[in-house]
């Protein structure tokens, strides 16, 4: 047999694949376009200046960031954080021991509960909001029952106040945490909390050294999939706190559709994004989770 | 007269910078069955791929039937192969899987349904057509996995490890039953494995592989009895390898060897190339089995063999085995049939064998590798 | 586990009772004789017979699913060959795209809505549904781009290669071999996508048309503008659609149990969770 010194074909390399570069171009084309065009824009109109009636004028300018130094805004931005922080606290004190309780129980409940948490969670928020307004209005539900008992004689104002932003808040958010910590908790292993018992641990010690630790992913998810939105959802401020609970949600929607100063709020959003990508990264540094596919 | 069905001709590959195989050629024969023996890694799985065509070599060629293939995609070639985890496609009932090339020809409906009892009376299947790949046993989902490659009547068969996660009863049931089979269809296969045992068993010829190259290729009772290189005689019948220095020559059929205990024999190579290579003074290695090697105390022995300490003595695999220690540290490891023997740890030896039993391995003549010419 | 206490019961069910109690609310509400959403009067169909009667809200709701709808499919074909060919391809750019396809569903939704207004403006789209589409696709195509990724990581590559072994060529491996093993993935996707574009309302609301109405936008201006209880009925109606559509897709992951040996939908869709809409 001759051995024909030739080189025969090359091999064939993933990335020369025709079919696959052909798959990828509809995602390509419509993330370029559409995902990261909007967020270079953002980036751009947010150093640019406001006209004078309305639209842009393509003058370089800082003066939306020192803006944002301004007390009135910085309040905003304080206030953003701080419901951002309580929200996020109540629903972990109140979701943690939920998913956990759940995942203790047998697998048939379990199932059960999952059902249960499931739908109310598929149903529309603003349904589950606007049963709260009824709750909390004036002469509502709440009220109904406080002054029928004698507890109160006049209504307690509660709607449209900051205690019942964070009421609708947790709420809405509670659920995250809930399939977020049931998730890591699903998968614990309970032997290891026998053994620390058999070991003499007592029952808060055990679950402080075990089951909190191995717990823990799933509570940091959770803190994150609340702290986001929470920055984010300001139609629960909206409804339920009216115009008296001012968050940068609803300063970046005022700015934008009633002052029509766009620069301005493209600037709140660039560091409101800043805020939020912040978050991811430091979750991802302290769980060390490469990509984000553990949040979904 | 059987007519070459497949060449391998220079073939090399890497991954990334390791290089995976290096200057395999090979030739197989129309309807033999020829496995390829290795350890883990030494690039027969890799070797498989390429003649399936799963992987491009970097260089060389694969001839199929004559025919330049090496660009071909799997699906151009006529090429079948049994994979090691099955991949049944568990989407599809077992008709579905065996039916499936057949069904990518777009043979009619009736003729596929024969066709696929066919394949499962032949792997002792009928009746399984409904079931899917979950509900079958790990025996069972392999004699799927070879009826789909079979049905296709392919010119080459290729196995890969295919009993490999089944226990030894049934191994060695399918070992049979896959020799039949092959038999009976007159395919061609090759064969994967690690077991020397399955690969003794089973083939007509076995390539020896070790780090990308063909170590030996031969007739399977060659391989065993006439191993060329001491990786080969340790790795197919844990032979034992002695090295010593070429003593003398003798003509008629024995090579006396010198070593610090004492002295050894060897028969003299066959091929006249190798004989002349031999040449007194020169290092040596020797191969010979555990069941040839004679002992007897020290002081009947006299100056024929070598001095050995004996080591430990065990019981396993029905034989009694002496490991015995020379004193350049090497051991030597001798069986026999029987439960006991009188000798005990720290006693002196004298370890022999008749020369015809021994053959000299790792001889520097040309044409190491092809012990046998592909068949003329 | 011993049970020394009933807590965590008791805990269980009483934060569930908080879940369902708003729901409720509403329901109860909806059959309100008089115009006032919280002073019982009697109980009365009236309302639910005054939402039939409401054509801007049939309008709304017929817009809401054909967006739905439109939105899931296009999502999963984007997210789909997008997953697919991510994971035979090697560019450099691979990463930074799948970051950012993903990015939609991490950045709060008023940034979204808002970046997404300016971006429409500049470039001169019409209002309305156009934009509606592009926007709920963006936010869509990352749930169905993990859940096919995450299915074809763990997808053993054999499969294919016997495929190919046994004659098919790229395409035809592709389709009958890799698809319908991705399918589960693909439908968990679109069901959330479907759940997700169906509730939004911060986007909507900002990219939408002023002659076009998503339901949910439409329940918001009424929240906000002044409710009557033809919305307390509206939402009922929708939540027990939900119900219903909850319990058949738990029926039919039962029933499928047994020939299907996929994980399905429901049991992905569990862990699925983002921002509310």
């Amino acid at each position: 047999m001759i051995v024909s010194m030739e080189q025969v074909s090359r091999p064939k390399r993933p990335a020369r694949d025709r079919m696959s570069l052909i798959a990828i171009l509809p995602l390509y084309v419509f993330t370029l376009l559409f995902v990261a065009g909007p967020l270079i824009y953002m980036l751009v109109l947010s150093f640019l200046s406001r006209a004078e009636v309305w639209g842009v004028v393509n003058q370089f300018t800082f003066r939306n960031y020192a803006r944002i130094f301004e007390p009135i805004y910085l309040k905003t931005f304080g206030q953003s954080l701080k419901l951002a922080f309580t929200s996020t606290i109540l629903v972990a004190l109140i979701g943690y021991p939920f998913g956990y309780f759940m995942a203790k129980l047998s697998p048939k409940w379990r199932g059960r509960m999952m059902f249960f948490l499931i739908i109310p969670f598929w149903t529309s928020s603003l349904m589950r909001l606007y049963g709260w307004i009824i709750f909390f209005q004036a002469n509502g539900v709440l009220d109904s029952i406080l002054m029928g008992i004698g507890l109160t004689s006049e209504p307690l104002k509660i709607l449209y106040t900051y205690p019942a932003v964070v009421v609708g808040m947790v709420y809405v958010l509670v659920p995250f945490m809930i399939f977020s910590v049931y998730s890591s908790a699903e998968k614990l292993d309970w032997s290891l909390v026998e053994a620390a018992r058999d070991l003499g641990a007592g029952a808060v010690k055990a679950f402080l050294t075990i089951s909190l630790k191995l717990t823990l992913p799933g509570l940091l998810s959770g803190v994150v999939l609340t702290f986001i939105p929470s920055m984010g959802l300001y139609f629960i401020a909206d409804i339920l706190g009216g115009n008296k609970v001012l968050l940068m949600g609803s300063l970046i929607y005022e700015q934008l559709m009633k002052a029509h100063d766009w620069p301005f709020a493209a600037a709140l959003s660039v560091v409101l994004m800043v805020m939020t990508s912040l978050m991811i990264y430091l979750y991802r540094r302290v769980t060390k989770v490469k990509d984000l596919e553990g949040l979904i | 007269m059987s007519q070459t069905i497949l060449e391998l001709q220079g073939i090399e590959k890497s991954f990334q910078e390791t290089r995976v195989l290096n200057n395999i050629s090979l030739s197989v024969n129309q309807g033999e069955f020829i496995t390829l023996l290795g350890s883990s890694g030494c690039g027969k799985t890799t070797t498989l791929r390429i003649i399936a065509g799963l992987e491009k070599p970097d260089q060389g060629q694969v001839l199929l039937e004559g025919q330049d293939v090496t660009g071909w995609e799997p699906n151009q070639r006529d090429v079948n192969t049994v994979f090691q985890n099955y991949a049944l496609f568990p989407h599809m009932s077992v008709e579905g899987n065996i039916g499936y090339s057949l069904r990518l020809k777009r043979v009619s409906k009736p003729k596929i349904r024969q066709a696929v009892e066919d394949a499962l009376d032949l792997v002792q299947l009928e009746g399984f057509e409904k079931r899917m790949p979950n509900e079958l046993s790990g025996g069972q989902r392999q004699r799927v996995a070879i009826a789909r490659a079979i049905v296709n009547q392919p010119k080459i068969l290729l196995l890969d490890e295919p009993l490999g996660a089944l226990d030894l009863q049934l191994r060695r049931q399918m070992q049979l039953e896959l020799k039949r089979l092959q038999k009976q269809l007159g395919i061609t296969f090759v064969y994967i494995t690690h077991d020397q045992e399955e690969a003794l068993n089973m083939s007509d010829r076995i390539v020896v592989m070790r780090d990308g190259r063909f170590e030996q290729i031969g007739f399977a009772e060659e391989i065993y009895n006439h191993p060329r290189t001491s990786y080969v005689a340790r790795f197919v019948g844990n032979a034992n390898v002695v090295t010593g220095w070429v003593e003398e020559k003798d003509e008629n059929g024995s090579v006396k060897f010198s070593h610090p205990d004492g002295v050894f024999w060897a028969a003299i190579p066959e091929k006249p190339e190798d004989r002349n290579a031999v040449r007194p003074g020169d290092p040596a290695a020797v191969a010979v089995r555990s069941e040839h090697l004679e002992l007897m105390s020290a002081e009947a022995a006299g100056s024929e063999g070598l001095k050995a300490c004996v080591k430990e003595k065990s019981f396993t695999a029905g034989m009694l085995r002496i490991t015995l220690s020379l004193s350049d540290g090497a051991e030597l490891i001798a069986s026999r049939h029987g439960i006991n023997s009188s000798l005990e740890p720290g006693d002196r030896v004298s370890v022999a064998w008749g020369p015809e039993n021994a053959v000299m391995v790792d001889l520097q003549s040309g044409n190491e590798l092809e012990s046998s010419m592909e068949g003329e | 586990m011993k049970n020394r206490t009933h807590f965590p019961h008791i805990y269980l069910g009483v934060i569930m009772v908080f879940m369902y109690l708003p729901i409720l609310f509403v329901m109860i509400y909806s059959f309100n004789g008089g115009r006032s959403a919280v002073l019982w009067t009697g109980f009365s169909l009236d309302w639910y017979r005054e939402l039939f009667r409401d054509s801007s809200i049939f309008d709304a709701l017929i817009n809401s699913v054909v967006l739905a709808t439109l939105s899931s499919l296009c999502a999963a074909v984007i997210g789909t060959l997008g997953a697919v060919g991510l994971s035979r391809v090697s560019l450099r750019s691979k990463g930074v795209v799948e970051y950012l396809s993903t990015l939609p569903i991490m950045i709060p939704e008023i940034i979204l809505g808002m970046i997404f207004l300016v971006f429409f403006s500049l470039l001169g789209l019409p209002f309305g549904m156009t934009t509606l589409l592009i926007a709920h696709t963006a936010f869509c195509i990352p749930y169905v781009l993990m859940q096919v990724k995450a299915r074809l990581v763990g997808l053993d590559k054999s499969y294919v290669e016997a495929a190919k072994d046994l004659g098919a060529g790229e395409l035809r491996a592709f389709v009958d071999i890799t698809f319908p093993l991705i399918r589960p993935a693909i439908v968990s996707g679109m069901l959330l996508s479907f759940a997700m574009s169906l509730d939004d309302v911060i986007i909507s609301v900002f990219v939408t048309g002023s002659n076009v109405n998503t339901l949910p936008i439409k329940i918001y201006t009424q929240i906000k503008t002044g409710v009557t209880p033809k919305t307390n009925a509206l939402c009922t109606l929708m939540f027990l659609a939900t119900l219903f559509l909850g319990l058949l897709s738990m029926f039919i992951g039962r029933s499928r149990k047994g020939s299907n040996k996929q994980p399905d939908a429901t049991t992905n869709l569990n862990i699925n969770e983002e921002t509310g809409g």
